[in-house]
């Protein structure tokens, strides 16, 4: 793949801010949007806005057979079974907050054990806490490596025939350590759990199978990997999915609707109350064809290359430490000695330089690593080696201005 | 980098280096814990309170160098203030990141090194950085028993 042709796709890519060229370095944050996404969105409000599942009007025909359509290109992408399994929702975070309310709740109770990790994200943390404060289940933390990542072995000493739900990112939106999810899915079936996946910095980077994964929940955010914000996906398994009660009541999820009681649709629109995202939808199914089109393989050989690059270059600069495994998706997660990481932040925004400095949503595992927040680089299909160079010369330009300015 | 130079004036960096006030009192004294849930700066601000005068603050917490050179110059500051003139910095100094705040207010308020900081105003996405500490300040003072 041509990273520079695939640049000219997006057109904010072509704008100077601060007087520089834009070098993107915080799509783990958020991506980009190729064209093909953009005029995708805009065609569904110019020609045919409608709203779906119930008209008999010749727009709501077409909107409903896109936005099934789309659910149709996320089935594949991932993977599922059937269509029935993929649910349309806000994002990874209510992806995992409707598993955390819709399964988790009900299903498990006081003697049980909820299995994270201390490298979760804020939204796959924060509902499964919860959720054991409430139901009197106990929250156990796989152990990270020395690296941050997770091992086979330590999950297999943390989970016990009372592991009732093991959740675990597929890929550390920190340290960028792609986890054993496959493994860990075996052992948590072993004794009867379920697996639960956020899969927000994976899907938009490396090839997605929840069937060879075996995970019985999969998260993930549109907006990420190409598509508009406020539309994710949450994959389940059939089984699960229909034990499940409707998480939000309302239109577009019933069956019949009497004075004292209701029954709900079938698969998947049980859980889409409400009118659903349908331009988003239809973007994300956009963004699919988007990343089909390049190939999700080749975007992540070349994020490999990029990433590897990086670390190379970044390793040159002294008194820059980088968090984290070798093996790692298309992140870079530092802190440097001359600068606190908002002060790196802002230096290289004034090169135009666009990074992630903070706690990253990720405030156990900022104690863990004994630092109150890092700074980011995170690259996508659109990255270049040349966006690399600009991000080390800011680098040096910050490590030299913070140097100036303590010994004048 | 000349905007830069209007962030990071070497006032600025001088208090981040060589902070003002750091470190705790081992007696009591009225104490304020803060953060920016955003980018996980923290600060706890103590303050000396005696007949309605701060007679003495100390700071401790981790941050960067607009939020930790904001709390020396504000420690520094609102020595020898009553109450209500502390109070009343604390507003101007919002209004003064807001970008709110006239030339002569400024003038006339006397801030010493903390006309320094007038340069994040020009850079939204740090202002709350320099606010952090005098938030604390005036949260501990309002809040205070008598």
């Amino acid at each position: 793949m041509n990273a520079k042709e695939i640049r000219k796709l997006f057109p904010i890519l072509n704008q100077k801010v601060n007087g520089h060229r834009l070098v993107y370095l915080d799509s783990a944050a958020t991506s980009q949007k190729p064209i093909q996404v953009i005029e995708a969105i805009d065609r569904y409000y110019r020609e045919y806005n409608s709203n779906v599942h119930r008209g008999v009007h010749t727009l709501g025909t077409l909107a409903t057979d896109k936005y099934e359509g789309a659910r149709e290109k996320v089935r594949k992408f991932i993977n599922a079974k059937e269509t029935a399994e993929v649910i349309f929702t806000r994002g990874t975070t209510t992806s995992l907050n409707f598993v955390a309310q819709g399964y988790a709740r009900n299903f498990i109770g006081e003697g049980d054990e909820i299995v994270i990790t201390q490298a979760e994200h804020h939204s796959n943390f924060i509902p499964w806490q919860q959720i054991a404060k409430k139901t009197g289940a106990t929250l156990k933390f796989i152990p990270l490596a020395e690296d941050g990542s997770i091992t086979v072995e330590a999950a297999e000493q943390t989970i016990t025939p009372k592991t009732k739900l093991v959740a675990m990112g597929y890929v550390s939106n920190v340290l960028g350590s792609i986890n054993p999810i496959k493994e860990v899915a075996k052992i948590v079936h072993r004794y009867g759990g379920v697996m639960v996946v956020d899969g927000a910095q994976a899907a938009p980077h490396l090839k997605v199978d929840v069937q060879d994964l075996d995970c019985d929940f999969f998260a993930f955010s549109g907006h990420k990997m190409a598509g508009a914000t406020g539309i994710g996906v949450l994959y389940g398994k059939r089984y699960l999915l229909e034990k499940m009660e409707p998480i939000e009541y309302g239109g577009e999820m019933i069956d019949f609707v009497e004075l004292y009681d209701s029954t709900w649709k079938e698969l998947p629109w049980k859980f889409e109350g409400g009118t659903p995202i349908i331009a988003g939808a239809i973007g994300l199914g956009a963004a699919i064809d988007f990343i089909e089109s390049i190939g999700i393989d080749e975007i992540r050989e070349h994020e490999k290359k990029l990433v590897d690059y990086a670390m190379e270059r970044l390793s040159e600069i002294k008194g820059l430490k980088i968090y984290g495994p070798k093996q790692r998706s298309g992140l870079v997660t530092f802190t440097m000695e001359e600068a606190h990481p908002h002060d790196i932040a802002t230096v290289l925004d004034a090169e135009g330089i666009a990074i992630r400095a903070g706690h990253h949503c990720c405030q156990p595992l900022m104690k863990w690593l004994n630092v109150s927040s890092t700074a980011r680089a995170s690259f996508y299909l659109y990255n270049t080696e040349e966006d690399i160079d600009a991000l080390v010369q800011g680098l040096i330009k910050t490590k030299e201005y913070f140097g100036n300015v303590f010994s004048g | 980098m000349s905007s830069l130079d209007d962030l990071y004036r070497r006032v600025i960096m001088d208090h981040y280096q060589k902070p003002r006030n750091r470190g705790e009192f081992e007696d009591g004294a009225l104490t304020v814990n803060m953060n920016n849930p955003t980018c996980g700066d923290r600060i706890q601000l103590q303050m000396k309170i005696e007949d309605g005068k701060v007679t003495d603050a100390r700071f401790t917490g981790e941050g960067c160098s607009i939020s930790m050179s904001s709390a020396s110059m504000m420690t520094e500051a609102i020595k020898g203030l009553t109450v209500e003139e502390a109070l009343k910095m604390a507003d101007l100094f919002s209004r003064m990141m807001k970008g709110e705040a006239t030339e002569e207010e400024i003038e006339d308020a006397d801030l010493g090194d903390i006309e320094a900081l007038q340069g994040v105003s020009k850079f939204p996405a740090r202002i709350k950085c320099a606010t952090l500490a005098w938030k604390a300040m005036e949260k501990g003072l309002r809040e205070q028993p008598n």
